[in-house]
């Protein structure tokens, strides 16, 4: 099981890119938090969740 | 036993508050009195440590006693760990400006702001800022307010366009950082690469305040030890809803609460 922004998804395994372009994020636009620690841009490309990870991904949406 | 009055140290034996101020020469007539941070009308009893300010109205005070009772309100421990810090706010719009005026009134003692533009007059439906300040660098009008407020902060300007190329730079000195952009790709730039490039910093960012949904829906969360998000996370502003005053201001509130709690080493949400 993975968890992402609260929601706990029932697989072992998901490449993050996958999940951040079928929930429509850009990379542009966010920050991931992967166990507690910030996921440097530059490997989520690379990355894949696994069981038992716990993910966030902060979605910075216009306006201040 | 040890008091201070008016922001200066002073011996006493007396027990009570007028009987101190009676000793001191300040009056209690026409006078708020303010008793660690807290004001009162009556001759309470006084300790060892108590921090006493009494302001006659209407009488403008000398320089000495000026800071002390601009800082009078504030929790003794509070006052003294505000001075201290330094918060740099990143982006002077609608967030950053009441950012900036809330942390001024709450005493910090170096605020570093950050911002390119000028005030134009769209401007002036959510952000601290007058007609007078037309046309004016953002930097430059929010310092002239602040020095208006509490001309003891020391207030540091840099009015430039955080990219890569200088964001290590611009933030070296600063610990504590609020995100205050508008543009959601300026915002996630500054986010990770501060994080990502340095182990001792703290942000506290924004995402989602624009239109009149529900106030309550903006809330603060802690994403890592050393990141914090305001916000409700979905209302971008967009055709059809404005960014408006109300719930910017509560989202600016819940950054500046944010900052004050981290600087006071309160790090739950």
């Amino acid at each position: 099981m993975i968890c992402i922004n609260g929601v706990k998804i029932e697989k072992t395994s998901i490449k993050l890119s996958e999940y951040l372009s079928e929930n429509n994020l850009s990379a542009s636009r966010i920050a991931v938090e992967l166990n507690g620690e910030i996921l440097p841009k530059s490997k989520y490309d690379e990355t894949m969740l696994k069981d038992g990870d716990v993910v966030e991904v902060v979605n910075f949406v216009g306006g201040g | 036993m040890k008091i201070k009055i008016n922001g200066k140290k002073a011996e006493t034996n007396q027990s009570t508050l007028f009987s101190a101020a009676a000793e001191f020469g300040c009056k209690t007539q026409n006078t708020v009195t303010i008793i660690n941070g807290f004001q009162t009308s009556k001759d309470v009893d006084i300790k060892e440590n108590d921090e006493i300010v009494f302001i006659e109205k209407g009488k403008i005070p000398d320089k000495d006693e000026f800071e002390a009772m601009l800082s009078a309100r504030h929790t003794p421990r509070v006052y003294e760990a505000a001075k201290n810090s330094r918060v740099a706010v990143a982006g002077l719009g609608g967030l950053g400006s009441n950012i900036a005026l809330m942390l001024a009134r709450t005493g910090i003692g170096t605020l570093h702001l950050i911002d390119f533009d000028v005030v134009e007059p769209s401007n002036l439906n959510r952000q601290q800022y007058m007609i007078s300040h037309l046309g004016l660098y953002k930097t430059d009008a929010l310092k002239e307010q602040i020095m208006q407020i509490n001309p003891y902060v020391n207030v540091i300007c840099d009015c430039e366009k955080v990219e890569e190329k200088n964001c290590t730079e611009l933030f070296k000195d600063d610990e504590i950082v609020c995100e205050a952009f508008d543009n959601p790709e300026a915002k996630a730039l500054l986010v990770n690469n501060l994080l990502e490039n340095r182990s001792d910093v703290f942000i506290v960012a924004s995402s989602g305040m624009a239109g009149y949904e529900k106030s309550n829906s903006i809330t603060t969360k802690k994403i890592t030890d050393r990141f914090y998000v305001c916000g409700d996370g979905t209302n971008e502003a967009k055709q059809g809803r404005g960014l408006m005053s109300p719930r910017v201001t509560i989202c600016a509130a819940h950054q500046a609460n944010a900052v004050l709690r981290i600087i006071l080493k309160e790090f739950d949400v």
